[in-house]
């Protein structure tokens, strides 16, 4: 993988590398990640995969993980 | 001549130490959900620390095998059930060495669901994963050694540390200083930390009473801009980009729990751990586990742990014996700085009725009040019904009313439905082409 | 404890979704009401269904009973709080080939019979009204007056207007043994009452052991919420008979839209007093729920549980006195339409108690075609 490339975060495009994970990419970025139920903004939290705070978009997954997901090339990420 | 084979979960220090162990004498499978090896305390993005590396690389040598970037969904007592980025696949084990280490403990407040208020160990993970977190102004809040190593790390990223406050009063730390002394190791470790940190205010007896929202007409609007600030009778607001707060760890025990191992006794409102006996071995056959899962007690204790279970699930009894002093020495520290930490019970009055206790579905404060027990409060009010499974709201349910989780069942995490189709003992076969490592 | 040295009219055992509509249905006849309650209100049974308010066909009296309940539902719906999230998603039963198509026209005209709404969909339509089942299904039969709720909230809820209405509840209090007119509860204590309403689900057949009641184990499995991806609750056609065929375990697919955009994926049957979610029948279950909606496989699965059902020989509920003791009355062995029928049970059963005319016919549902010894001739 290369040592960076671009990601998309809601069709922008975002350099990143491998060792990014989304969800640090959307705190560097300052774009909350999604919405909770009743419509407060989230980001992520815990950092390590329990709160699931950091779900957001990833490619067609609706919820995948930030915190566990690295960047790779082309990445679409869709936020809130 | 290698006898059985040791599936290890969990590589932190604890699952790590194990793999060292077993490796020479046990065909070793270690798996983690993080890409690389060596949990959160050396984690390091994408790849390896040193530390990890040199207690991974010897049995990497001897044969281990790893799995990273995958987790343990649902288990019984033939196989896991594993999840990765794009597939699935159920893998039988023989002897388990459970060391899924500790999530951080959290204490809610007016704010603390808003962006930019994180873990402490959980900003400085992301960190680590690429947050630059450069010329950015951080409080760190809660209590415990946790808070002093997430600062030092977070300064040594070029973060300005706005301070540190820890609930516990100047007198309790000076207690746990005094178990301190039972450990070189661990004095070593603190006057190094406070070496790292000369310049930062501590303030013991403190705490964030409310995070503040920046202002809509602001570039980070909704995001975090402020705290406020406790000691005694003094209050104060303390501008900051980000607040890492947290209050110690609690064990991860849920997939322990579905295995069906016995819980060990714990004092009422604290996090539950998983019982051992001397050879670290839990109540379920061929199981043990290691590092913080039996009890927080550190780096030292874990290694230890993880040698002995590494040892003692590859048959050799002999060799763990060895290391049982060494691990009742650290072990009776970790035991004396758990007594000695203690919440003050004023921060049980910190969180309003509006305050948010159940992250994933929005459940206040003010409408837990109307049940009675945790599975009241799951049924009538969604509390814990979301994608962490309750993980962070029964902790603090546990911490306010005492209530008491209910029972573990698959999947342990959240996990895709062609991945739980897979979890009976035949669906096996269908399952081994889909996991894509 | 004061309630028990008063004298009530009514004493029901079990504040399941059955009882607390039985203690509701009591105190609008003006009867002074008791609920006797050992765990938590709404927390057996209830706790673990789906909560399909669904019309059902099986037998003519299971048909009467889902019909008329379904009415008193729609009834309700304005007056039901938001947290009961009752939706009006309606039912597709879905044909999978061409033969199901047929058996699917038949129960469109049975059931059109009885004055239900409910039509047709060929392929094309079947795919337009819920574009996430795979294509090549032959059709289904749309019942759009079907409904969803959430039936711990709906319990509550009708456990509520019986307290508004004078009703009280003795908690925590385990039913030893009933007589006529008193129930006796652990440690020693004695309840009163004019009648006695056995609501009490699985567990009713401790205190009746003559109703053969078998509790049958049931699978449930929850996602994520994923807004918009199912709109109606979605059940194959052959789901009664692969539900009754009365092997080991059957799995059905069954699907439904929960309020919050969460999936709940149904449904297993097995005679069980195992509580422990099985691996064999979970993964069987969602294997045929993704044989029918592949894009299903790449939601997140939240939360397993399992409940037990109430089932009697012939899958029709006991709704009536016992012919032995004619104070004491069952409102057991619902099976899984227990949310559906609750509200019809306490009406029927209130009507046989007052002696006013039954809003429809209750012999079928006469606890007494399985006393063997009072009823010779028996039902089949």
């Amino acid at each position: 993988m290369p040592e960076t490339f671009t990601v998309f975060i809601n069709g922008q495009p975002v350099t990143a590398g491998p060792e990014t994970s989304v969800a640090a990419l959307l705190l560097r970025e300052r774009m909350v990640n999604r919405r909770s139920c009743a419509g407060q903004l989230r980001a992520a939290f815990c950092g390590m995969g329990i709160c699931m705070e950091c779900r957001v978009t990833i490619d067609s997954d609706a919820h995948g993980l930030g915190c566990m997901t690295f960047c790779r090339p082309n990445m679409k990420i869709t936020t809130l | 001549m290698k006898t059985g084979s040791v599936t290890i979960i969990g590589a932190g220090p604890a699952g790590l130490a194990a793999a060292a162990a077993a490796a020479p004498y046990a065909t070793v499978t270690l798996l983690d959900e993080n890409p690389g090896p060596g949990g959160q305390i050396w984690r390091a993005g994408a790849g390896t620390t040193t530390a990890a590396a040199e207690l991974w690389e010897p049995a990497r040598q001897a044969g281990a095998q790893w799995l990273g970037g995958c987790r343990v969904v649902a288990a019984d007592a033939h196989a896991l059930l594993l999840e990765n980025a794009t597939g699935a696949q159920r893998l039988p084990w023989e002897k388990l060495v459970l060391a899924p280490g500790a999530r951080e403990r959290f204490l809610p407040f007016p704010g603390w669901t808003l962006p930019g208020v994180l873990g402490a160990g959980g900003l400085q993970a992301l960190v680590k994963n690429g947050l630059d977190i450069r010329g950015q102004r951080v409080m760190v809040a809660g209590s415990g050694p946790l808070l002093l190593a997430a600062a030092a790390f977070l300064r040594s990223q070029g973060a300005i540390i706005a301070g540190i406050t820890e609930q516990a009063t100047r007198r309790q730390l000076a207690g746990l200083a005094w178990a301190s002394l039972v450990s070189p190791e661990k004095r070593k470790q603190a006057s190094g930390l406070f070496r790292q940190l000369r310049g930062v205010p501590y303030l013991t007896h403190c705490w964030v009473e409310a995070a503040e929202v920046q202002e809509s007409s602001h570039k980070n609007s909704g995001w975090l801009a402020a705290v406020r600030l406790r000691r005694g009778n003094r209050r104060w607001r303390e501008p900051c980009d980000w607040l890492a707060s947290g209050f110690g760890l609690a064990p991860n025990i849920e997939l322990a729990r579905l295995l069906g191992c016995a819980l060990a006794p714990a004092a009422e409102g604290r996090p539950s751990s998983i019982a051992v006996d001397d050879f670290q071995l839990a109540s379920q056959s061929n199981i043990w586990c290691a590092g913080e899962i039996t009890g927080i007690g550190g780096l030292e204790l874990s290694l230890l742990e993880g040698r002995i279970a590494g040892l003692a699930a590859a048959g050799q009894t002999a060799l763990a014996r060895r290391w049982l002093k060494a691990r009742d020495r650290q072990r009776h520290f970790a035991r004396a700085l758990a007594r000695a930490a203690r919440l003050d019970a004023e921060l049980r009055r910190l969180p309003g009725d509006e305050t948010v206790i159940c992250r994933c579905e929005d459940v206040p404060l003010g409408r837990l009040r109307e049940y009675h027990s945790w599975r009241e409060a799951r049924l009538l009010g969604r509390c814990g019904m979301g994608a962490c499974q309750g993980r962070i709201c029964s902790d603090i349910t546990g911490w306010l009313w005492n209530w008491q989780y209910d029972t573990t069942r698959p999947p342990v995490t959240p996990a895709r439905i062609s991945t739980l189709a897979l979890m009976a003992a035949n669906a096996e076969k269908a399952s081994s082409s889909e996991f894509i490592l | 404890m004061a309630s028990s040295n008063r004298t009530f009219d009514l004493a029901v055992i079990g504040c399941g979704i059955v009882g607390a509509a039985c203690a509701r249905a009591g105190t609008r006849a003006g009867l002074r009401t008791i609920i006797v309650e050992g765990s938590l209100a709404g927390g057996g049974a209830t706790a673990a269904g789906m909560g399909h308010i669904v019309v059902m066909d099986g037998s003519e009296a299971q048909l009467a009973l889902t019909l008329y309940s379904r009415r008193l539902w729609q009834q309700l719906i304005p007056e039901l709080p938001e947290a009961a999230e009752y939706r009006s998603c309606g039912t597709l039963w879905i044909a999978e080939h061409e033969a199901e198509l047929e058996l699917a026209r038949r129960k469109q005209a049975k059931l059109a019979g009885q004055g239900v709404a409910c039509e047709i969909l060929d392929a094309r339509q079947l795919m337009e009204a819920e574009p996430c089942l795979r294509p090549g299904l032959a059709g289904a039969l749309r019942v759009p007056d079907d409904g969803v709720l959430y039936p711990p909230i709906a319990a509550q809820w009708l456990w509520q207007q019986a307290q508004n209405a004078g009703a009280v509840m003795r908690s925590g209090a385990i039913v030893t043994r009933i007589q006529e007119q008193a129930i006796h509860v652990a440690g020693g204590d004695r309840i009163q009452a004019g009648a006695i309403i056995v609501a009490a689900g699985s567990q009713g057949a401790e205190l009746i052991p003559e109703i053969p009641l078998r509790p049958r184990k049931g699978h449930l499995l929850i996602t994520d919420r994923y807004p918009g991806f199912l709109r109606h609750q979605v059940v194959e056609l052959g789901y009664l008979q692969r539900a009754h065929a009365g092997t080991e375990s059957s799995v059905s697919f069954n699907l439904q839209p929960r309020a919050t955009g969460q999936v709940l994926i149904g449904s297993s049957r097995q005679y069980s007093h195992d509580r422990a979610v099985e691996p064999d029948v979970l993964s069987r279950m969602l294997a045929r729920a993704q044989s029918y909606v592949p894009r299903l496989g790449d939601l997140r699965g939240l939360r397993a549980w399992t409940g037990f059902r109430a089932a009697t020989p012939d899958d029709l509920p006991c709704i009536g006195p016992l012919p032995n003791r004619p104070h004491i009355f069952a409102a057991l062995g619902h099976e899984g339409l227990g949310i559906t029928t609750s509200l019809g049970t306490a009406e029927l059963l209130l009507a046989q108690m007052l002696g006013a005319e039954a809003p429809i016919p209750a012999g079928p549902f006469q606890p007494a075609r399985f006393f063997i010894e009072t009823s010779p001739a028996g039902h089949a």
